[in-house]
């Protein structure tokens, strides 16, 4: 580890590092041995709080919302990826028709809160007369307004990003300003963006949480619902565990996914580049 | 119009509430912020683990799941018992620390590497070179990451709503129990979002960059 903050350790710093190492050990330990000893003190490690658990009903549930779950999170990131070029196309456009709207489109569901973007879809719009809203319908159209918004500028960012040249080439050998944006600009800026887009996707994905409070059954809802079990010791703390480790495993898999497209697609790059420079 | 006069107590207690949230969560979410910021950079291994594993932990988790740990679960731990708001000032800090940890350590990386080869030269230690010659620094190049985090976590206070916090995001329960139309009432708490988030803090944003921006 080379850092230029610090310098090469010598004896003295060596040891001192160990020591700081060492106290650092005996916090951490100490911060997680307290947590689980209260956990234990309080029986949330009893055999009767995680009985619950061991039901096929309950894992094959589990699943069911688990399933939920992904399902608002793909619509939603779908969604919000369209929405965002659309908006991004729009602002981008010379058309002041188009440009000013879809500007004060962003910037309005950028500053309200998603939760409250939700409960207007699910409470509001009800009680204006809209008829047949349901949870899921609330969770992707917060999900979709929200993120599409966020996505927008980060697309525009990508594409206001690219040299300028390439969007003249384009002009050059006769494509239309829709086909410059569509063919040359947009898979260059979601190329350069692509670290920001996966952090927006895991946003979507921890966003569906929200979901529990307008009601959606989701896992969260779920982990709640069993932990509201009189009958099994009110298992609040080993369902929220479950359903903690559960959302951690699902967004480092996508990580996990999105890392591996982000390799693929800068070797290609690399593939392209070292053919140019053998032809030159 | 007249539904905001009508309960105009129930709007000044929720977005009091809301200010509250906001202004302490943020303040022990910058401090918590930096200091694990600073173990990620710091020379000993150990502590650049556990602030690395803080951060992913954390950051992959909902914050609705957090806040309701705090609400839910912690009072079944049979520890001394805190209100509602105090359990979700708890989860926001805890939860925002690590969005403010990762915009100040790219604020770090920025910093050319001149300045702390400078202060290593002239014999500084690791903590001074850090708290008196990179960290400056790195705060003023971060102030627009750092806004965003600080506007994400006004939005996000809105979820403390579900776990019995009185805020912004409570107001319309407390207007439906009333019988009072909801899609109004949700209309002006997102209008008062709005408001607040791009007639003050994004101004504020901008002004803050232009003044502390770094001449390089």
């Amino acid at each position: 580890m080379s850092s230029v903050l610090f310098d090469v350790p010598g004896p003295k710093a060596r040891t001192r590092n160990v020591y700081l190492n060492v106290a650092t050990a005996i916090v951490v330990l100490g911060i997680i041995g307290f947590i689980m000893f209260r956990f234990y003190q309080s029986g949330q490690f009893t055999a009767e709080k995680w009985q619950i658990f061991t039901f096929p009903l309950v894992q094959q549930t589990f699943l069911e919302v688990i399933g939920a779950t992904l399902k608002a999170f793909a619509v939603g990131a779908v969604g919000s990826l369209l929405l965002g070029i659309l908006l991004a196309f729009g602002r981008l456009s010379d058309s002041k028709w188009l440009n000013i709207p879809c500007y004060w489109f962003t910037e309005l569901f950028r500053a309200v809160p998603l939760l409250v973007l939700m409960m207007i879809v699910y409470y509001g719009l009800p009680s204006a007369g809209v008829p047949g809203i349901t949870p899921f319908l609330a969770v992707v159209v917060g999900l979709i307004l929200y993120n599409g918004s966020v996505l927008a500028e980060v697309f525009r960012a990508g594409i206001e990003s690219l040299p300028k040249g390439q969007r003249e080439a384009g002009y050059a050998v006769g494509l239309t300003k829709g086909q410059v944006l569509r063919m040359i600009l947009l898979p260059q800026a979601v190329r350069a963006m692509l670290p920001v887009i996966i952090s927006q996707l895991v946003v979507i994905l921890k966003d569906t949480a929200l979901g529990f409070l307008i009601t959606y059954h989701e896992i969260l809802y779920y982990a709640d619902f069993l932990g509201s079990q009189g009958g099994y010791g009110s298992p609040v703390v080993p369902a929220l565990m479950v359903a903690a480790v559960i959302y951690v495993g699902l967004c480092l898999i996508l990580s996990g996914i999105a890392k591996l497209a982000e390799s693929k697609m800068s070797s290609r790059v690399k593939v392209v580049k070292t053919r140019v420079g053998m032809a030159g | 119009m007249n539904i905001i006069t009508d309960n105009s107590e129930l709007f000044l207690t929720g977005f009091k509430n809301t200010g509250i949230l906001f202004i302490i969560s943020g303040f022990f979410a910058l401090i918590l912020g930096t200091i694990v910021a600073g173990m990620r950079v710091s020379p000993a291994p150990a502590m650049r683990a556990a602030g690395t594993f803080y951060v992913n932990a954390v950051r992959n988790t909902p914050l609705t799941l957090i806040l309701a740990f705090f609400a839910l679960g912690y009072p079944r731990l049979g520890l001394p018992s805190v209100s509602f708001m105090n359990a979700a000032i708890v989860g926001l800090s805890l939860y925002t620390a690590t969005y403010v940890c990762e915009a100040i350590r790219s604020g770090i990386n920025t910093v050319s590497v001149g300045q702390s080869e400078a202060a290593r030269a002239i014999g500084l230690p690791f903590m001074k070179t850090l708290s008196l010659v990179v960290l400056p620094q790195a705060f003023r190049s971060v102030v627009p990451p750092l806004f965003s985090v600080f506007i994400a976590l006004l939005k996000n206070t809105t979820v403390a709503a579900g776990f019995s916090v009185l805020e912004a995001g409570a107001i319309r329960a407390y207007l439906s129990e009333r019988g009072e139309p909801m899609l109004p009432g949700l209309l002006w708490v997102a209008l008062i979002f709005v408001v607040v988030v791009l007639g003050i803090m994004t101004p504020l944003q901008r002004y803050l960059e232009k003044k502390w921006r770094v001449a390089r």
